[in-house]
């Protein structure tokens, strides 16, 4: 049975719904992540299941029981907050030890479990500190020893690492990551960063709109969009228009394509598809193959990012650095790709809603 | 080049360097000077310089009494401005709009009457037969008249009523800074509302309890119009008795001298409270260092 369980649930505010009915199920120990634009609604969501937001309408249950008639104080979820939300007249030690006056925990297990928890996120050095002494990333680690102190049986992240820079970011994604498996602890996270709920997520749900556009592990969610927004949302996306499509055979602009069975078979005349930028390559002439030339090429390290104009409109491509020559700006290349590597865009009107 | 680079702060600066320097350096040391000088009953002040001022106003239980009772009242008034204040800011801070801009107005209110006015009001008030008093004699609370005039009763509560706002704009734009995350944070954790107010709000606020506190014993240490009217000619404070050196016995050294020494406290009273307010709160608010 799920351990955590959403039905329907709705909030509105006056005539514009912020979550609109979304129904969810976690299992015990998951990390699952609440993925979206800001404005989706993935935070009101949050917010319900802590108990900050009153719920228009259903249900939220945990391992059981109904936690919706639980007030907040006493719901014992783990939040952590976008900007740390830390006690800064508190030292770091009696930052992590409220939760524990809280529940009447006695003076010496306060002491053994905040000390115990610093040490499982690495601060157990920095327990005098006050919170203004500490960098953005240990300021980030009380906040989550503070929540994992009680031992909640859920632990809530709100956009946890959007205030660190890149690098560190990074660093406290592997370092989340090995705390949550440590733990074991049931994780709902909310971010509006794909990257961090790709690396971090055993379940990434996409919201859009106050709904659930897709609910899927990250490879197959980046691999298998279900929805138009998805495909938009998750990655870069280059978009084709089919124009003709005869049996297995499909025109695209200047290209004549031989589709795999079961793309052709979810395909229509009219509809569009998907081709992710670290999919193409650069290949022969043919009529397989795009030409474009190349209107920009920005180096990022381990990569190309490259503009291309071609027929079909803008084409962005992904290269490796292999260390070898590439193309510059002004050039012009074949861009080939493998058919199987096309993906079919559901159209709005049949991606909304089918996709729960 | 270096040397204009130099000078040109003290330039801009000085138009209003002397203004300052004018109007109140100037002042406050022929203040100090006069408190130096001899006074004779009968040919008035005398050039010279003398301490005897100082050591009548010292030697004199009755000055002691005053110095007291300034003191005791500016105690009082800061203690209970600091409770009500903060109270009043807490509830304030929480309300929604607008009656948050309808209240805040209220609050402000006695600072926008004119102190005379406003006491004279008070005065009418606590008068034997004054509306609190018919009222409570009406309503069979009491068997005789209270009386606040004259009394430091009277005085506290009229000082309360015009410098609590001190304390709520103080506190209001502590509990401004104040992120609502926090609030939620604890309750998280397991607070009730008591304790997150107990725990989380009330010592964030402590900042500008403490400061908007400080200002509220300096005026009220200070204050004339309201112990000169509610408080009387026999309930005297340091001011107004200076007050009456000054106008009545024309003693101007003594009226100087006890001036000069409100200010003396006055000013050890601020500084030092602020350099413990500052080094209690250093390591909270410090930014950035690791």
């Amino acid at each position: 049975m799920s351990f955590l369980v959403l039905e329907g649930l709705t909030k509105r505010y006056g005539e514009t719904a912020a979550v609109d009915g979304i129904s969810l199920s976690v299992q015990r120990g998951e990390f699952v992540s609440l993925l979206g634009p800001s404005g989706c609604g993935k935070t009101t969501t949050l917010q319900m299941i802590a108990g900050f937001v009153e719920p228009t309408s259903g249900a939220v249950s945990m391992d059981g029981r109904d936690l919706l008639a639980v007030p907040a104080a006493r719901r014992g979820l783990g939040v952590v907050f976008q900007n740390y939300a830390l006690f800064p007249h508190m030292t770091v030690a009696d930052n992590v030890a409220f939760g524990l006056e809280m529940r009447n925990v006695g003076r010496a297990e306060r002491a053994q479990r905040v000390a115990e928890t610093l040490a499982l996120v690495g601060l157990a050095q920095l327990a005098l500190r006050h919170p203004a002494q500490l960098s953005g990333g240990q300021q980030q680690r009380v906040a989550l020893a503070r929540a994992l102190v009680i031992r909640p049986g859920l632990l809530l992240l709100d956009e946890p690492l959007s205030n660190l820079d890149a690098k560190l970011r990074e660093e406290m994604q592997i370092e989340l990551r090995r705390i949550q498996r440590t733990v074991g602890i049931t994780t709902l996270m909310v971010t509006h960063d794909q990257a961090e709920a790709l690396a971090l997520s055993d379940r990434v749900v996409v919201m859009h709109a106050g709904r659930i556009e897709q609910d899927a592990m990250p490879f197959e969610a980046y691999e298998h969009p279900t929805t138009g927004f998805v495909c938009d949302f998750l990655g870069k996306a280059n978009l084709f228009g089919v124009e003709h499509l005869d049996g297995a055979r499909a025109v695209i602009g200047p290209l004549q394509l031989t589709l795999p069975d079961a793309l052709a078979g979810r395909l229509r005349a009219g509809d569009r598809v998907l081709v992710r930028p670290e999919k193409i390559a650069f290949g022969d002439a043919g009529p397989s193959a795009l030409q474009g030339r190349v209107t920009s090429r920005v180096f990022q390290g381990n990569h190309w990012l490259y503009q291309f104009d071609t027929p079909l409109g803008a084409v962005l491509v992904i290269r490796q650095n292999d260390g070898g020559a590439c193309p510059a700006e002004g050039d012009d290349v074949h861009l080939v790709w493998r058919t199987g590597d096309m993906r079919p865009v559901p159209g709005d009107s049949a991606g909304r809603g089918t996709a729960i | 080049m270096l040397r204009a680079r130099r000078i040109a702060p003290y330039l801009l600066s000085a138009p209003a360097l002397t203004v300052y320097a004018l109007f109140l350096v100037v002042p406050l040391a022929s203040m100090a000077l006069i408190g130096f000088q001899h006074f004779d009953f009968y040919g008035g002040v005398k050039p010279g310089f003398t301490f005897e001022n100082y050591a009548q106003i010292f030697g004199d239980g009755y000055y002691w009494e005053i110095f007291g009772r300034t003191f005791w009242i500016a105690a009082l008034v800061t203690v209970i401005c600091g409770v009500i204040g903060t109270f009043e800011a807490i509830v304030l801070h929480r309300m929604a709009n607008p009656w948050k801009a309808v209240f805040l107005l209220i609050v402000l209110g006695p600072l926008l009457i004119s102190v005379v006015v406003r006491t004279l009001g008070w005065a009418l008030l606590f008068g034997s037969t004054g509306l609190v008093n018919k009222a409570l004699l009406g309503l069979g609370v009491l068997s005789e008249p209270i009386q606040f005039m004259y009394s430091v009763t009277g005085v506290v509560v009229a000082l309360t009523h015009v410098l609590v706002p001190f304390v709520v704009i103080s506190v209001w734009a502590s509990l401004q800074r104040i992120n609502p995350a926090i609030e939620r944070a604890a309750i998280s954790l397991g607070a009730g509302q008591a304790t997150v107010l107990r725990r989380v709000i009330v010592p964030l606020a402590m900042p500008g309890i403490l400061s908007g506190s400080v200002i509220v014993f300096a005026l009220a240490a200070s204050a004339f119009a309201t112990p000169a009217i509610i408080g009387g000619r026999r309930l005297k404070v340091i001011a107004t008795a200076a007050y009456d050196e000054f106008l009545n016995t024309l003693n101007w050294p003594l009226g100087a001298s006890l001036a000069v020494l409100l200010l003396a406290a006055n000013v050890v009273v601020l500084y030092a409270s602020n350099r413990l307010i500052e080094r209690r709160y250093r390591a909270v608010f410090a930014e950035g260092a690791v």
